[in-house]
């Protein structure tokens, strides 16, 4: 589906839209580009070369931010610059936090676009073919959002022999999307009775042409903003599995780091740089999402045009 | 009872002024029904609306509207208040969706009357149950939410609800359109009775787009063309010996019952109504009229062409 | 082609030589609400009619009279519940695929609101650009051009006008008449108008009514016109149909109908049109409708409860339609 050009002015002339993207944007680049501007690893440790193996060793620990640490190798002592300083444990802050973010904008992208998905799907047969496969479909959709999506999320990571990023992806994916369906349903519904769809079954279009080829372009806008809260949406999900233990069994991700975090007692001891930069990343991205969100309404619909 | 004088409603947008009342007067007597007709576009529910309640982007550049001698353009939120309902009342548009779908028909008439000063509950509800059998709706509709009501039965209510108080002046802003033929003559022979019979309110402003209503039920008519006022008369002459070339042509492409195709081909009007942001100079219909002139680039004076019976046009002077 | 010069030398001749295109018989839609246990809407109660070539037929009534649902039914966007339509001679209720492909070669149709039935997010040439992809899909590009410029003209648009524009850059009048000029590139035999020009203002009806008369006269296009505006229908039309909830009360030469119409519904409409030349005393009080629970179970004439003539049997058993005089056929049983 072509974006217009026109539509492409109004949606930066918007403050709001242009706002949460410039936002979003930036913590794309840097989640892309931040890796490699740092010498330690994902788990904030200094890769040292020995002979042929390379071992993560960690740096001095509880540095405050812009402090200076020293890696000890076999060719000497290294100085690193700890921009965000370094945890309990020795490793640099920044790397996790960038490494961490990574991981949870591929978690988002991934479960976030499996539940947009599943949803759609769901929600268009539903809404299209009516009859019985509405109702049972919806009989499905109706229980998914009954049962609490942390609390099943729980049951399962905790019963799951290994958990990775792609895991945790997949069963989030799996649970989130029970709401998109109803909303894509009701989209649905509601454009399957305008005229338009009527002038093209008597154009002699056929039922799957009608279904591409009108209804669903009609429903992309509404699709995109579901996608952005779905995105949103899972991050915080994966957070929270993270938080308390239940993310992945290796690896780095914001919700990681405020997990160990607090069971090291960082806020307490006053390693303020170890508990605040996840938490305030994950705020920051989140709201991003929301003003992108804001804005796209106001764009898609201008009766709440306000400029 | 309402002199408008010269009265300049535009709409700010990003593009710039849209001039969607410019410069228009009239006067509704007491005891009349005033009729004001024209198609999409030329002014008459931003007219009238701008009388009830201006909200942005409507905004008031010029002239004045003097209801019972207070100039009702220059009234703050307080003041103004105090006459909807009582003086001044309006069945607007939308009015099908213009009552609140959570409060049945009595409460919302119990706050509109609270509102207004009046506490006596029971005084209400007498007074209530005597309007909707007035219209012919039974006094269960009272208890009933909007959505129990049809079409015709809602724009029933509504008529209740904005006459409850028995305002002076009522406005009627195309209160048919959704209507079925019965429905309509059914609701027309309502406002006919409320001024004529019951005296509930003494002057009705009856807005359209269908001259065969105002031909039924109106005393005078004024028709207006992309904001401005074209012709304004009594509604035998405005019918029957339309002056204005807009008028004519208006009445001369609508179908009546025993004119068929085969007989008589009607004209349509050629062309477009003009785009309100930068209307044609002087006249504004001159882009489209078979008489249109040199001078017509110059706006055209009212014109007296017989009693009451006033046109803009170049064509009558002198 | 030879069909077209025959119907243009009678037509000169000044009889119509009647030849049924479409005969509607016994057909019957029924909505029922609710999924388990609702209730039923007889929306199409036994309907019969026929609509000769090049005819143009009004179908006239009031909202719930089940006009809209006929030409839905005749356009195959719903299938009946019983009874047949025929289109000449052969049974279309049930068309699929390419069948039903051919059939809409034939038999187009034109809605209410304008923009309701165009899709947003295209140019107005998709809807030309759909009926080349899936019915004329024999025409070359230049042939395409040709078709559209040709079809767009003889709506009196000018193709430059309206080519490349959104339909929200358009008039309503304007998207209307390239809806029409997207129905006439089919040259179809019978055209459906539902209610096509009440969304328009009053100046620009007229215009894209007499499109239908020149279609007529030209292409010997046959028109069922929907509506619920009477001066409309005597103006374009040669036989009317009024309906009421569901079932036809009157029907016949359309002169016949609105100079003698018989039926005390048809004569109620007739008193309370707002019509240039028509008088009203507005003193006289109509009936308003009452509540409307159980008004389709009722076995005998719909009318029967608003009805100021009625008499025992007509609540007890449906009056038929019976011709009384020629071209003229009413369904009461004061004037049987």
């Amino acid at each position: 589906m072509k974006i217009s050009k026109e539509t492409l002015r109004i949606a930066f002339g918007n403050t709001k839209f242009k706002v949460g993207f410039v936002i979003i944007l930036i913590f794309v680049l840097w989640a892309m580009i931040g890796p490699l501007l740092t010498p330690f690893d994902s788990m904030g440790y200094y890769p040292v070369k020995f002979g042929e193996r390379i071992a993560p060793k960690p740096s001095l620990p509880s540095l405050k931010p812009g402090s200076v640490g020293e890696i000890f190798t076999p060719q000497g002592a290294v100085e690193v610059k700890h921009y965000l300083g370094t945890d309990s444990f020795g490793r640099d802050i920044y790397a996790q936090l960038v490494y961490g973010l990574r991981s949870s904008l591929f978690i988002g992208l991934i479960a976030g676009g499996l539940a947009t998905l599943i949803g759609l799907l769901i929600g268009f047969v539903a809404g299209y073919k009516g009859g019985w496969a509405d109702e049972s479909l919806m009989m499905i959709t109706n229980i998914m959002l009954v049962i609490p999506t942390m609390a099943l999320l729980i049951i399962i990571a905790a019963y799951l022999p290994y958990r990775g990023v792609g895991i945790e992806s997949l069963i989030i994916g799996l649970t989130a999307w029970p709401w998109t369906a109803r909303a894509v349903r009701a989209q649905t519904l509601s454009l399957k009775r305008r005229g338009f769809v009527d002038l093209a079954r008597i154009s002699g279009m056929s039922e799957s042409k009608i279904l591409f080829g009108e209804i669903l372009p009609n429903m992309m806008s509404y699709v995109f903003m579901v996608f952005i809260l779905q995105f949103g949406g899972s991050i915080l999900a994966a957070v929270g599995l993270d938080f308390i233990g239940l993310g992945p069994t290796r690896g780095m991700s914001l919700g990681i780091m405020l997990q160990q975090a607090v069971l090291w007692n960082a806020i307490n001891l006053g390693y303020w740089w170890w508990a605040i930069p996840p938490g305030l990343v994950i705020a920051v991205l989140i709201t991003g999402l929301y003003l992108i969100n804001t804005g796209l309404d106001e764009i898609f619909n201008p009766r709440l045009r306000r400029e | 009872m309402l002199k408008v004088n010269n009265l300049k409603i535009y709409y700010k947008t990003p593009l710039g002024f849209v001039k969607a009342v410019d410069g228009v007067s009239f006067e509704v007597k007491k005891g009349e029904i005033f009729g004001i007709a024209g198609e999409s576009g030329c002014g008459k529910s931003t007219l009238v609306n701008s009388l009830v309640l201006r909200k942005p982007p409507m905004v008031h550049m010029g002239g004045e509207a003097i209801l019972d001698g207070k100039n009702i353009m220059t009234l703050n939120e307080k003041e103004y208040r105090k006459i909807r309902y009582t003086k001044l009342s309006i069945i607007p548009q939308y009015s099908l969706n213009a009552l609140n779908p959570t409060k049945r028909i009595k409460e919302i008439v119990r706050d509109l009357a609270k509102e207004h000063g009046y506490k006596d509950r029971e005084e209400i509800e007498n007074k209530l149950r005597e309007r909707l059998k007035m219209v012919g709706l039974s006094e269960q509709v009272a208890n009933m939410y909007p959505i129990e009501l049809s079409g015709g039965m809602k724009q029933r209510a509504v008529m209740v609800v904005s006459t409850l108080l028995d305002p002076k002046l009522l406005i009627a802003d195309e209160i048919t359109s959704a209507l079925d033929v019965t429905n309509q003559r059914i609701i027309l022979e309502l406002l006919y009775s409320f001024i004529k019979e019951e005296k509930i309110v003494d002057s009705i402003i009856f807005i359209t787009h269908d001259m065969g209503l105002l031909d039924k039920i109106a005393d005078r008519i004024m028709i207006m063309y992309a904001g401005k006022v074209v012709e304004i008369g009594p509604t035998e002459k405005i019918i029957n010996e339309p002056a204005h070339p807009y008028t004519q042509m208006l009445l001369n492409s609508l179908p009546r019952l025993g004119i068929s195709y085969r007989e008589i081909k009607l004209q349509e009007i050629p062309g477009e109504p003009p785009a309100l942001l930068k209307p044609p100079s002087g006249c504004r219909l001159h882009p489209r009229c078979p008489y249109a002139m040199q001078i017509c680039k110059e706006e055209p004076d009212m014109i007296k062409i017989g009693r009451n019976h006033f046109v803009a046009c170049h064509m009558y002077r002198g | 082609m030879g069909e077209i010069i025959s119907l243009h030398v009678t037509c000169i001749g000044g009889e119509i030589v009647k030849n049924a295109i479409l005969q509607v018989k016994n057909l019957t839609k029924v909505f029922k609400t609710g999924f388990i246990k609702g209730f039923e809407i007889r929306a199409v109660d036994n309907v019969n009619f026929t609509i000769n070539r090049g005819e143009i037929v009004s179908l006239i009534g009031e909202s719930g009279s089940g006009k809209t649902t006929i030409g839905k039914l005749i356009l195959r966007l719903l299938t009946p519940t019983s009874g047949q339509i025929l289109f000449r001679g052969q049974d279309v209720s049930k068309l699929k695929g390419v069948n039903l492909k051919a059939y809409y070669q034939n038999v187009q149709g034109v809605f209410q609101d304008p923009f309701s039935s165009v899709n947003p997010l295209y140019k107005v040439d998709h809807l030309f650009d759909i009926i080349f992809t899936n019915l004329l899909t024999d025409a070359d590009r230049e042939r395409q051009n040709t078709l559209i410029e040709g079809a767009l003209r003889s709506v009196k648009l000018n193709p430059k006008n309206v080519l490349g524009k959104y339909p929200h850059q358009l008039s309503g009048g304007q998207l209307q008449r390239v809806l029409l000029a997207r129905a006439l590139i089919l040259r179809p035999e019978l055209l459906i108008a539902d209610e096509i020009v009440s969304m328009l203002d009053a100046s620009v009806r007229i215009g894209v009514l007499n499109l239908l008369g020149e279609f007529r006269n030209k292409y010997g296009m046959s028109v069922l016109f929907i509506t619920h505006d009477l001066s409309l229908g005597y103006y374009i039309s040669d036989k009317a149909i009024i309906m009421y909830r569901g079932t036809i009360v009157e029907m016949g030469d359309i002169k016949k109908v609105f100079h003698n119409p018989l039926h005390p519904y048809t004569q109620m409409l007739l008193q309370s049109v707002p019509d240039l030349n028509v008088k009203w005393e507005l003193k006289r009080r109509i009936k308003p409708e009452k509540e409307e629970k159980g008004i389709y179970a009722i076995d005998g004439c719909r009318y029967a409860p608003r009805c100021p003539k009625k008499m025992e049997i007509c609540q007890k058993k449906r009056p038929e339609l019976l011709e009384v005089e020629k071209d003229h056929w009413v369904a009461c049983y004061i004037v049987q």
